[in-house]
């Protein structure tokens, strides 16, 4: 699905990312976990391709095929999705409108014929029912106003409704209650199949009791330092990073 | 010591010629044309050495000043129906009037009431806006328009539509007035729209008066929709009543040079009032909206929004001055001007300002000017969207929010139209 290959990355002179190598099979959920500052978001965003970003050296590879030239939108619609860790709130456009200018935008991308509003209508009610998103907050201007809970969920909708091959999930799990934490990780339970794979970036086990991971990351200082299974996240829940710190230096 | 005659340009000199030949045999009494065109003449055109027109060289831009129309002989074509009751105005002169009008309303030509006299002409001319050269020389040439009427207590509820339409392959000059007398407790929708020929210099020049009774509402929305070579001047004067609730909306596309010029006078107390604007302006377009809010009485309201995207080499100027006089206690006036800027060499000039000179008063004003929001437009283009299409659904959202401040119908429905079409062509380019 995806390979990442010697990413040197800076920003404003400063080395973030520094030679970090991590390939996602198909199908495949990979948890990365590491401490803050590590680059986790960094890469992240590299990957879906912002613009502040100086990649100095190496390739990300998606179904073989290079994406760092690629435009955001041209990422997306070959099947890049990143949920934000901070969703952004965007004032004056509202929740549908931009669902649809989205979904469409992918579509025509990929040469399909834009959506009828009934097919879209139903698409959207069904996918904000499971992850619990009620008819007020789609009628909303997009994420204004909404809680921290209810940025995440909507940051799920529009997982649920792209339909995307390679979903990056930036600490979707903060600023969730129990409860929301339980429906999201059902959304993108929901979602795993054999043609889609997940990279979650988080910093609790507690996430990936319910995602429950293939394999598991240790990001430090720009790099993974150590790949394993998910017996992995249980060691560094009890353990801490103090072992990895020092691996990347 | 030297006297220093300052040398008139072209264009003032055309126009002290023009006023000569037709101050006699325009309509009504000389008397007052001849001492608003000696008011203008002090000064002549003004240029950027005169504070107000700052940013608005208007004796640099007015090369000559064109001949006034004449009548024209056939109505032209371009007019928007907005399914309301219809006045046409053609180069500066009423083509024609509804059949018929909502109970309570009256109509009658400014040329009528100029030449036959009428009781509502001693509201015409706005002291605020006295020495004003846009002001000043509409009086001196005006050469038709409108006097309305709406009865107290009635409430009109279809909208008016007030549609000013220029035609004419050279350029030309237009000087239009309407006086708009809103009886007390009355109610009424007044639409404008304003059109003509692309890739001639016309210079339309027109004034509307807009006088509320006590507890009067009005809900005015206007669309400049001129041709892009036009230089265009407007002056709309508010007098508001006692409790007095008045929304002003001014949508901006055309013109090559326009200047839209608000007086807005709160005159009887806690009168209410929305003054808000937005434009799109691309090429080398330049659009100035310039205010002037007077808080004569306590307790008024009033809120000014403006919403300026400026592309290319264009340039949006927003002047807008609050004043609260020593009895105007409780007066509370916000003012907010932002400006989004789409091309390297597009400016915006925003010059708000506060005299107060009461001392219980909520006042504030703000201005911003950047370029879109690169987090956001990111954001948009990691779920799929092109840049362009990014792009346009966060300027629609930025002038949106005006467009929602325009109460009738198909108004905003003109105003999204003309939104839409132009991101569509900016998209194109
Ligand atoms: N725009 C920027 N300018 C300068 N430094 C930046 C910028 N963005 C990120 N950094 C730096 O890059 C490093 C990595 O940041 P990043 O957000 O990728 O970390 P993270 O692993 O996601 O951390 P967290 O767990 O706190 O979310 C940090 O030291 C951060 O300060
Ligand atoms: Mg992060």
């Amino acid at each position: 699905m995806i390979e990442i290959r010697n990413l040197v990355v800076e920003i404003e002179g400063q080395r973030i990312l520094d030679g970090l190598n991590l390939t996602v099979k198909d199908g495949e959920v990979a948890a990365i976990m590491g401490p803050n500052g590590s680059g986790k978001s960094t890469l992240s965003y590299v990957v879906a391709g912002r613009e502040d970003y100086e990649v100095l050296d190496g390739e990300v590879l998606l179904n073989g095929e290079n994406i760092l030239e690629m435009a955001p939108d041209e990422r997306a619609a070959a099947g890049v999705f990143l949920a934000f860790q901070y969703p952004l709130e965007i004032p004056g456009v509202g929740t549908m409108t931009f669902l649809k200018a989205a979904m469409n935008a992918q579509r025509r991308h990929r040469g399909e014929p834009e959506l009828a509003t009934a097919d879209f209508m139903k698409r959207v009610n069904n996918a904000a029912e499971g992850l619990g998103i009620s008819k007020d907050m789609l009628k909303r201007a997009l994420n204004v106003g909404f809680s921290g809970g209810e940025k995440k969920r909507m940051e799920i909708l529009q997982m649920a409704l792209l339909q995307p091959a390679f979903c990056i999930l930036d600490e979707t799990d903060s600023g969730l209650d129990i409860d929301a934490l339980k429906i999201v990780a059902d959304g993108v339970n929901a979602l795993r199949s054999p043609d889609r794979s997940f990279l979650v970036i988080t910093h609790y086990q507690r996430l990936l009791n319910h995602i429950v991971p293939d394999t598991v990351h240790v990001m430090a200082k720009g790099r993974i330092v150590k790949s394993g299974g998910k017996e992995l996240a249980l060691e560094l829940e009890a353990n801490g990073y103090a072992d990895y710190r020092n691996l990347a230096a | 010591m030297a006297i220093v005659t300052p040398m008139k340009t072209p264009a003032e000199t055309s126009l002290e010629g023009a006023f000569a030949r037709l101050r006699d045999t325009l309509p009504g009494a000389a008397a007052e044309r001849r001492a608003a065109f000696a008011r203008y003449a002090e000064r002549g055109l003004p240029h950027r050495r005169v504070e107000e027109w700052k940013y608005t060289d208007l004796r640099a831009a007015l090369r000559d000043a064109a001949p006034l129309a004449e009548r024209p002989a056939a109505v032209p074509a371009g007019a928007p129906d907005l399914g309301a009751p219809r006045f046409l105005i053609a180069n500066g002169h009423v083509l024609s009037a509804p059949a018929s009008l909502p109970a309570g309303v009256t109509a009658v030509s400014l040329r009528e009431a100029l030449t036959a006299g009428h009781p509502a002409l001693s509201a015409l001319g706005d002291p605020l806006a006295a020495g004003n050269a846009a002001v000043e020389l509409n009086t001196a040439f005006m050469t038709d328009g409108i006097i309305l009427t709406v009865e107290s207590g009635v409430t009109v509820t279809e909208p008016l539509h007030l549609a000013f339409v220029n035609e004419g392959s050279q350029p030309f000059a237009t000087a239009a007035r309407v006086l708009v007398m809103v009886g007390g407790g009355a109610s009424v929708t007044l639409l404008e729209t304003h059109q003509g020929p692309a890739g001639v210099a016309y210079q339309p020049n027109t004034m509307v008066e807009i006088v509320a009774g006590d507890g009067a509402r009005v809900d005015h929305a206007r669309l400049n929709g001129e041709g892009d070579a036009a230089i265009v001047l407007s002056s709309l004067s508010l007098r508001l009543g006692r409790e007095t609730e008045l929304t002003s909306v001014n949508g901006v596309f055309g013109a090559a040079l326009s200047r839209h010029q608000v007086f807005a006078t709160f005159a009887g107390e806690s009168a209410k009032a929305s003054i808000n604007g937005l434009a799109l302006l691309s090429r080398t377009q330049h659009a100035d909206s310039t205010l002037v809010v007077d808080h004569a009485e306590p307790g008024g309201e009033s809120r000014e929004l403006f919403r300026t995207v400026v592309d290319d080499e264009a340039a949006g100027v927003f002047q807008g001055k609050i004043i609260v006089r020593q009895k105007a206690q409780k007066t509370d006036g916000r003012m907010m001007s932002g400006a989004l800027l789409l091309g390297e060499a597009s400016a915006m000039y925003n010059k708000p300002e506060l005299e107060i000179f009461a001392d219980d008063v909520a006042c504030a004003h703000g201005a911003t000017c950047g370029a879109l929001d690169e987090d956001l437009l990111f954001y948009l283009m990691a779920r799929g969207l092109p840049k362009p299409e990014a792009e346009a659904l966060l300027l629609q959202a930025f002038v949106g929010e005006v467009v929602e401040t325009v109460s009738n119908e198909a108004m905003r429905e003109v105003l999204t139209g003309r939104i839409e079409s132009w991101l569509k062509a900016r998209a194109a380019r």
